[in-house]
């Protein structure tokens, strides 16, 4: 897929210190529309800093990052959100308590005003949730249901749904598969590869060769804090890429 | 064995919402019931309904304040010293000769700017758990209190500074007789409320504190300020202590020293009761209504039937004990593992 020019997002010589260690040093990344991209590392190798630092929860202490050409700076997630940059994170950042809807637009809630005071729209809070996840195929009884009365596969479902329903040009996704049932973890990869087919950009962090061998265009490996390897999937081999978390080359 | 387990289990979940909802309200009317029985000609007198409402107003603006705490997953300690400082401040300010109309708000400044006091102190100094904050509040709130006041009671208010806490409101233009009276303090509990209900269920903020209660990194995520959002509920939290401060004025017409001791734990008692969770993200404004009434109605009845305060308090420890387990069995069944 190296004929994308113009990458979406691309990190230069991201380095990212905290106190006296450093979890990432000089890394560089690029993911094009409409294409996936693995990152694979041990425990430790800096993945989650990575993702962290792309979303705005974490600030590099040095390096830049370039969204559709522009450098940006990405102060807080409400800034890298306000791009179309969206995060899935591992523990899924739902609030059980609230219902599905309610979760999706967390946040970014649609509001009606009455005279000056502003209140939640509910029944559009409802209708925008019933047509995105009609949009995604995601099966769930009601938008009204609970977060945390639904099983590991709807919780993942309603995370990337939350993540794509503001028009996400990139979606970054750490362990998407990591606390699912098996049934379910087919039903989330093909959610991920239509969302390529809309054209979004898609970053998997995973351990699993399986997700990496069948939704990803390009893996990239790191090792202790730094970019190790990297390689188009049709040029490589899971025993490889095995090999590169290892630090073996 | 199993398919009538997992249908016993269905309807439970289907009777849930409804149960957190309205649960609590059901054994608010039994209790009702109850003593009107064991009481009939006393307890639902107009004389002694109104009594009910005019001792727990104070403790209402108390409870509320905790329960916006309590959702977020935090708790406060200092309510009931917030309130007697700012009872203090009136006091002060009100014998300095200040008019009504400044007497009135100073104790409502007084308890917002303590709220923001406890809010800052738990966001910015970062603070393990509010628990401690408020910890070291309840005592510097209280000592300040005595400081200004030099520790001695200041008595005596204007009928208007006591209006909120004393007025009433009269309705013999409806027929009824001099002594059916409608207290100004329930009015003002009923405008508060539902002022806060709105609030809490239809604002974008009011859904923020909920969602910080049920999980704090999922709102951080979404690109919520979450401590502005703490400090905002801590703060109102003060400003209900100071309504309460201004109740309490126009009930006792005097600032003193022990005003609110102990009574965070009421308001606390009255939230856990009304069925908000300790562990944040849960329970109804409604709901905190209903525990307030639960514990006014039970002081109220125990002393008609001339109960020793000593089983009003093995009473009312009981029934929070049972409240919580009550919470513990339906998380248990409510949340999938």
């Amino acid at each position: 897929m190296s004929t994308f020019n113009n990458p979406l997002l691309e990190a230069k010589g991201i380095t990212k210190y905290f106190g006296t260690i450093t979890a990432l040093e000089n890394v560089d990344l690029k993911v094009h529309a409409g294409e996936c991209l693995g990152v694979v590392g041990d425990n430790g190798a800096g993945k989650s800093t990575l993702m962290k630092v792309l979303s705005g929860l974490y600030k590099p202490s040095s390096g830049s990052l370039y969204f559709q050409g522009k450098e940006e700076i990405l102060e807080s997630p409400k800034d890298s959100q306000n791009l179309g940059l969206e995060m899935v994170y591992q523990d899924l950042a739902l609030a059980g308590n609230l219902p599905i809807g309610e979760n999706i637009f967390l946040g970014r809630e649609p509001t009606k005003n009455i005279g000056f005071l502003k209140f939640l729209d509910f029944n559009k809070i409802k209708e925008l949730t019933n047509a995105h996840l009609g949009k995604l195929k995601i099966n769930v009884k009601s938008a009204d249901q609970k977060v945390e009365e639904l099983s590991g596969g709807q919780r993942q479902a309603v995370a990337i749904a939350r993540s794509t329903a503001f028009n996400a040009k990139v979606v970054i996704m750490d362990e998407p598969t990591a606390a699912l049932a098996i049934k379910e973890v087919g039903k989330v990869l093909d959610l991920i590869n239509s969302l390529k087919k809309t054209g979004v950009g898609v970053i998997v962090i995973s351990h699993r060769m399986d997700d990496i061998f069948s939704v990803c265009d390009r893996v990239m490996a790191l090792f202790q804090g730094t970019n190790f390897a990297e390689s188009e999937l049709s040029n490589t081999s899971r025993d490889e890429v095995i090999g590169w978390i290892m630090g073996k080359k | 064995m199993e398919e009538k387990d997992n249908k016993k289990e269905s309807l439970y979940l289907k009777l849930m919402p409804y149960i957190e909802k309205y649960g609590i309200l059901l054994l608010l009317v039994l209790m009702i019931l109850v003593m009107h029985i064991l009481q009939p000609d006393v307890f639902l007198s107009w004389r002694n309904v109104t009594n009910v409402f005019k001792q727990i107003s104070w403790q209402s603006m108390l409870a509320l304040g905790v329960f916006m705490v309590i959702v977020t997953a935090g708790i406060d300690l200092s309510v009931g010293s917030i309130m007697m400082l700012s009872l203090m401040v009136l006091a002060i300010v009100a014998k300095a000769g200040a008019p009504w109309f400044i007497v009135v708000i100073t104790p409502l400044i007084a308890g917002f700017l303590c709220g923001l006091f406890n809010g800052a102190g738990i966001t910015l100094l970062r603070m393990p758990h509010p628990f401690i904050m408020t910890l070291g509040t309840l005592y510097i709130f209280r000592g300040t209190g005595n400081l200004i006041s030099g520790g001695t009671p200041i008595s005596g208010f204007t009928d208007e500074v006591r209006y909120l806490g004393h007025g009433r409101i009269d309705l013999t233009w409806l027929g009824l007789e001099k002594s059916q009276y409608l207290p100004v303090s329930l009015v003002l509990i009923a405008v508060v409320y539902i002022i806060f209900w709105f609030f809490l269920n239809h604002s974008r903020t009011g859904k923020w504190i909920y969602a910080i209660g049920g999980n704090p990194s999922a709102a951080r995520a979404s690109g919520i300020n979450v401590n502005k959002i703490l400090i905002i509920v801590y703060s109102l939290c003060g400003f209900l202590s100071g309504i309460g401060a201004l109740i309490l004025a126009g009930r006792t017409d005097s600032g003193y020293p022990n005003a609110g001791l102990q009574s965070e734990l009421d308001a606390i008692a009255a939230c856990i009761i009304g069925g908000a969770s300790f562990f944040g993200g849960r329970g109804t404004v409604l709901g905190v209504f209903a525990g307030v009434m639960i514990m006014g109605i039970l002081r109220n009845g125990l002393n008609l039937m001339d109960v020793s305060s000593f089983w009003q308090q093995v009473l009312i420890g009981s029934i929070i004990v049972i409240a919580v387990y009550i919470d513990v069995l339906r998380r248990d069944l409510g949340t999938r593992k």
